[in-house]
């Protein structure tokens, strides 16, 4: 025991933090915690359990979709591995295809969308001055859907005919090819286990509208709410209301698959066509379900780290919903090449342009909040400036696809594959990580190992570059998705991006090996080790089974950094 | 506990008098100022209707298919059928089924003046509406000269009634669950969230069926 409790001390204590950066030191990661009962309530068995906790909920669910993470990225190393060479040696393409389905459809679905409600379920009814949820019974049934979901979903591999194929779209024909003819087939297994998910997300919805609507504390107006709680407002809002088509639509599908039906077979005068605007209806407001909490979590820790109240609170705030309303009028860009009737193109060329207007308030809310800020570069800062920058290019390759011209040369291109990834990728896992790094003192009580928090940061930085920046080359020069080979010109950046891929598979070791370290041995911290402003701050870390001694009142504007009013802000100013 | 709720900082658009100028049975879906909710029947109301409205949602994807299919397809029949008839029989059981509406709502208002014995048997009416209803629809499917797998209508009449007959059968099993409820004793006598989520319930399925009713049966070409 003492000998494992040394090299994980020696881990941690390896990489000195470099006090250069920080300009006069004024965050210090104190360790007064002697002075508070520290003590966790909870233990170990009761990550296990039906707890109805709402921070041990939001764990389970964010270790739980950690997992998938993981296991999606397994996924995505292998096809990475194949793309190394342009011929299709490494796998058969029946598999290749499974591949590429199920590391699209865990990742979407097992990893960023139930992550950020797990994020959300620790974090809103902290920063709400809440109890717990509205419902907390049912939040606990909505986390224990998905362990059962997921495995339900990766035992298709193990089925006759294999896993789903069809890609994470499941677009019908080719989805309802089943050439066993079993009805238990691995595309039946992923309707199911994709059913499962969203009725887990409805669920989550319900409790988490119904928490930030009727239990904020007194004080606690919308408009003090921490832009974090406004953008799982509008994430959960649009969950609510679009999840109900992709329902629609896999129901549809499932009956054509097994009971014999013909909604999508165009042989039988069925229209394929209906399921696609079913699935984007609701898949493209998807995108920002995932996309809303990282721009949330970017407007907690920017001008935490900065020092300086966020710029134009309220715009962004407004912002949140604006983004929200508009992605539901966008889904057509997904059919551009669909046979659109080119009145319906032009329409949703343009509403799809439009979505960037609230999304441009953001970026340059979150400029102006770091501009003369006096930054402090600790991981979660870092993740976080990554995060915004890579974005700026995620975004305009995405307005560059919402203009039909240019769309119709990339649509199912890699182009198409590096946008998405720039965003989910290079844009939400990175806030991902940020958040993790920023809330893991007040979750844990113990803080993590700054130095290799770093070198975390430079390897998923420049694997993530890598990665995905040569998929933007291959698509203008015309290497279609979803293949096992391809034309041998093609191979030098398909190289680059498979080393990058590499590169971000070993980044997760050390962020693995930080997280377990710290938490079993990392130094205790206090409260507010950021001295950050939120009510989540205001309470021990971790804390208490009801989050607050006594239900806090506030009469405070949010991001009060620069306030001279609040003494604490004052003094770690200088 | 002192509950300020508005600073020199707020926008003009005061949501607490905004809510307080709704009527009173609307106001009780809303809450009002920043304040904890204490009222669990409020936030479970609220709960329960921002659910159904999401799974009113569903049925409307369903509608959607159906319209989409239907003005698109100049062959939308079978050959030799010509769909669902809107015959009387059909047009009696979505009177009682749009009647017992009327049954439930009378029997929470029982409930809430404490006349326990009166509301378990409108209540009990309203689920022998209900499976009346469930029966006449499985006889009116046995006496149809078409299957789901008979074309695009006949695969998206089962699914519309199909799917409809579940919910209205999801009803029921709640409405007899309170019934059994109100068994013991003192169980309604502070709060009977159950039953309003189960009336309320009851009149979601209700508006999906005149909606149902209407495309399905009303729409002639």
């Amino acid at each position: 025991m003492i000998q494992v409790k040394l090299i994980v001390n020696g881990f941690l204590k390896l990489l000195p933090v470099n006090k250069k950066y920080m300009t006069n030191n004024p965050i210090q990661i104190t360790d007064d915690s002697e002075d508070r009962n520290s003590k966790p309530d909870t233990n170990w068995r009761e990550y296990f359990s039906f707890s109805t906790d709402h921070k041990v909920i939001g764990v389970q669910y964010m270790v739980t979709t950690f997992i998938f993470f993981l296991i999606g990225g397994l996924l995505a190393m292998i096809i990475r591995g194949e793309l190394l060479t342009p011929e299709s040696d490494l796998v058969d393409r029946s598999l290749y295809n499974g591949l590429f389905t199920l590391h699209g459809t865990v990742m979407i679905f097992l990893w960023i969308i139930p992550f950020n409600a797990g994020l959300a379920n620790y974090l809103v009814p902290l920063m709400i001055g809440a109890k717990d949820m509205a419902f907390p019974v049912l939040n606990a049934i909505a986390f224990w859907i998905i362990p059962p979901a997921g495995i339900l979903l990766l035992s298709s591999f193990l089925v006759q005919g294999g896993p789903a194929q069809a890609g994470w779209w499941s677009y019908p024909p080719i989805s309802l090819q089943n050439p066993t003819g079993y009805p238990i087939n691995g595309e039946s297994i992923w309707i199911l286990s994709v059913m499962l998910l969203g009725i887990s997300s409805i669920m989550g919805g319900v409790n988490f509208i119904t928490t930030i609507v009727w239990m904020r504390a007194p004080g606690m107006t919308f408009f003090r709410m921490p832009i974090f709680v406004w953008t799982v407002l509008s994430a959960q809002l649009l969950q609510l209301i679009c999840l109900p088509s992709l329902t629609g639509a896999i129901v549809l599908l499932f009956f054509d698959l097994t009971f014999g039906t013909n909604f999508f077979k165009p042989l039988e005068n069925g229209d394929p066509i209906i399921y696609q605007h079913l699935f984007w209806f609701y898949s493209h407001p998807a995108v920002y379900v995932m996309a809303l909490p990282a721009f949330g979590i970017f407007s907690e820790i920017l001008p935490a780290f900065s020092r300086n109240p966020l710029f134009g609170y309220r715009s962004v705030a407004i912002a949140s919903f604006g983004i929200g309303v508009v992605s539901i009028f966008v889904w057509v860009h997904h059919l551009f090449a669909s046979a659109t009737p080119n009145w319906m193109r032009m329409l949703f060329m343009v509403s799809s342009m439009l979505v960037g207007v609230p999304t441009g308030v953001k970026v340059f809310a979150w400029t102006a909040t770091v501009w003369n800020g006096r930054l402090h570069l600790f991981t979660p800062m870092l993740f976080a400036l990554g995060g915004v920058v890579m974005f700026v290019f995620g975004g305009i390759t995405g307005i560059m696809l919402s203009s039909v011209p240019f769309d119709i040369h990339v649509n199912n291109t890699y182009f198409v594959v590096g946008h998405f990834h720039y965003i989910v990728h290079n844009t939400i896992t990175m806030a991902i990580f940020a958040a993790i790094y920023f809330w893991f003192p007040k979750i844990t009580g113990k803080m993590y190992a700054e130095g290799w928090g770093k070198v975390h940061f430079f390897l998923t930085f420049i694997g993530a570059n890598l990665t995905f920046f040569p998929m933007h080359p291959l698509g203008l020069h015309g290497m279609v998705r979803r293949v096992s080979s391809y034309d041998p010109q093609f191979q030098g950046w398909n190289i680059i991006a498979s080393l990058g891929g590499f590169l971000l598979g070993i980044s997760t070791l050390p962020f693995i090996a930080n997280m377990v370290g710290s938490l079993l041995l990392g130094k205790k911290v206090s409260d507010n080790p950021w001295h950050a402003t939120g009510l989540e701050w205001k309470t021990s870390s971790p804390p208490p089974r009801e989050n607050f001694e006594e239900i806090p009142v506030v009469n405070e504007p949010p991001y009060h950094y620069n306030s001279k009013a609040i003494p604490e802000a004052a003094v770690t100013q200088e | 506990m002192p509950n300020p709720t508005h600073h020199i900082d707020e926008s003009p658009i005061r949501f607490d008098r905004l809510v307080q100028s709704l009527p009173n049975w609307l106001q009780r879906f809303l809450p009002i100022g920043g304040g904890i909710a204490h009222d669990h029947h409020g936030k479970g109301m609220f709960g329960v209707t921002v659910f159904l409205l999401s799974e009113s949602l569903v049925f409307l994807s369903f509608f959607f298919t159906y319209i989409a299919l239907r003005l698109t397809h100049p062959n939308w029949l079978p050959p030799g059928v010509k769909g669902p008839e809107l015959s009387q029989f059909i047009i009696f059981n979505t009177v009682v089924l749009l009647s017992s509406s009327f049954v439930i709502q009378a029997a929470e208002n029982a409930l809430k003046r404490h006349k326990i014995i009166k509301f378990r048997w409108l209540l009990a009416l309203t689920s022998g509406m209900g499976i009346y209803f469930l029966v006449a629809q499985a006889i009116e499917w046995s006496n149809l000269n078409f299957r789901l797998t008979d074309g695009l209508m006949g695969g998206t009449f089962y699914l519309l009634t199909g799917f409809h007959g579940l919910h209205v059968l999801a009803g029921i099993l709640l409405q007899l669950l309170m019934v059994s409820r109100s068994f013991i004793r003192g169980n309604y006598n502070s709060s009977h969230f159950g039953v309003s989520a189960t009336t309320l319930f009851w009149h979601f399925v209700d508006v999906i069926w005149v909606v149902l009713f209407s495309l399905v049966y009303l729409w002639r070409t």
